[in-house]
């Protein structure tokens, strides 16, 4: 994910603290990985280097100085390209899991066991997933489904893999 | 490739189970077990004899050999009165498709067991509604099935497969014919409400998604099962 344009588009509402950015960023979309502070400051500096965002205003406290930002025509521009551009979805080939299953027919070991393990895995984690959306808001809902489905397409392909062992077996031996 | 021998507490356990349908060997020393409250997939390919293991474990199909305990009990020794009996009153059963008769109401239809074991049709129907409700499909009591969707329908066939209170919930695919979102609140329902009664499910699906819904999962393939958790 490219925090710099979330950043940026979590201040088209107007401008932000970056305390308060990090704060909606991780309540947003920082579910499992919050962001730290240093990622905050350090991506603020770069996009008001920039110019995509610029200095609405310091406080002066006890601390450090606080400053608001607020996102410029460019930042707004910026994000606009970035959501218009579609992502290049992921290849996928040459997995782990293709290199572990070839490499476990090549040397004579069970190839079935490496993908039932990770079967059990990848369910695993759905548990997990399937769990969080059942007691989780429909934000959560949604990223939950993301990422049910891909593992889904993951055992796809592992049952299709499983169902060709012996072909897979006979070829790698050639 | 086969389970070991049953844990302690086992409600349902099964010990190299053999089958044959003619020359095809549905089973082939396949075992199981799953506790009260538990929610257990049996996953594997098309073919691969996870259907027909869950018609031995419901006593539908006598296995070739191997045992089947059912609360400490061995289900061979069971005449067919006795394996009826526990169909009908400690089992309960969800499929996906027609399951329902046509004829009857939705409330008649969720009744329908209860009626079979001789209960009144008036505290019969009130149970049915009550489980209608828990399944969020109440509203359809006084229609009939050609009257509802495939996701109510199937929320209908849920609330029948848990109106006699069964210890084991057998659902062969009972998503199969749904959509995504249909399909999930089936599985949210069926699994809450097994698991407010402590009722174990033996839950037979192909799908990820459904089989996220379990506890654990067991895999059949070439009529040998495998279970995931206690071989790790």
């Amino acid at each position: 994910m490219s925090i710099g344009h979330t950043l940026l588009g979590l201040l088209e509402s107007g401008p932000r603290h970056g305390y308060d950015l990090k704060r909606a960023f991780d309540e947003k979309f920082g579910h499992d990985r919050p962001l730290h502070y240093g990622q905050v400051y350090s991506t603020m500096s770069r996009l008001l280097k920039n110019g995509l965002v610029e200095v609405d205003g310091i406080e002066a406290g006890g601390g450090p100085e606080r400053k608001r930002y607020a996102i410029t025509d460019a930042g707004v521009t910026d994000v606009e390209r970035w959501l218009a551009t579609p992502e290049k979805p992921e290849e996928y080939l040459q997995s782990t899991l293709y290199t572990k299953v070839v490499l476990a027919l090549l040397t004579h070991r069970n190839a079935g066991d490496v993908l039932d393990s990770q079967r059990s895995e990848h369910l695993r984690s759905m548990r997990i997933l399937t769990d969080r959306k059942r007691h989780g808001d429909l934000a959560d809902q949604l990223v939950c489904d993301h990422a049910l489905f891909h593992l889904e397409a993951d055992l796809r392909w592992l049952e299709l893999t499983a169902a060709r062992l012996d072909k897979l077996r006979a070829e790698v031996a050639e | 490739m086969n389970a070991p021998a049953a844990p302690a507490g086992s409600l349902l356990t099964a010990e190299e189970l053999r089958k044959a349908y003619g020359p095809t060997l549905a089973l082939d020393g396949a075992g199981f077990s799953i506790h009260p409250g538990e929610v257990v997939a049996v996953m594997g390919p098309s073919g691969s004899g996870k259907s027909t293991l869950l018609h031995c474990l419901a006593g539908i199909v006598p296995p070739d050999s191997g045992s089947i305990m059912y609360a400490g009990r061995e289900m061979a020794t069971m005449n067919d009165a006795e394996r009826s009996a526990l169909r009908r009153s400690e089992f309960g059963f969800v499929f996906q498709f027609g399951q329902l008769v046509p004829e009857l109401t939705c409330v008649e239809n969720v009744a329908l067991p209860l009626r079979l074991n001789g209960t009144s049709r008036k505290e019969a129907e009130k149970t049915a509604l009550d489980w209608m409700r828990r399944l969020e499909v109440d509203d359809l009591a006084k229609k009939r099935p050609g009257e509802v969707s495939g996701g109510q329908g199937q929320r209908v066939a849920v609330a029948r497969s848990l109106v006699t209170g069964p210890r084991v919930l057998f659902a062969d695919e009972p998503t199969g014919a749904l959509d995504s979102l249909n399909g999930e609140r089936v599985m949210e329902l069926l699994t809450d409400a097994a698991r407010s009664t402590n009722a174990a499910v033996v839950l037979v699906t192909h799908e990820a998604r459904v089989a996220a819904y379990s506890d654990r999962e067991i895999v059949v393939r070439d009529g040998k099962s495998r279970d995931m958790e206690r071989a790790v």
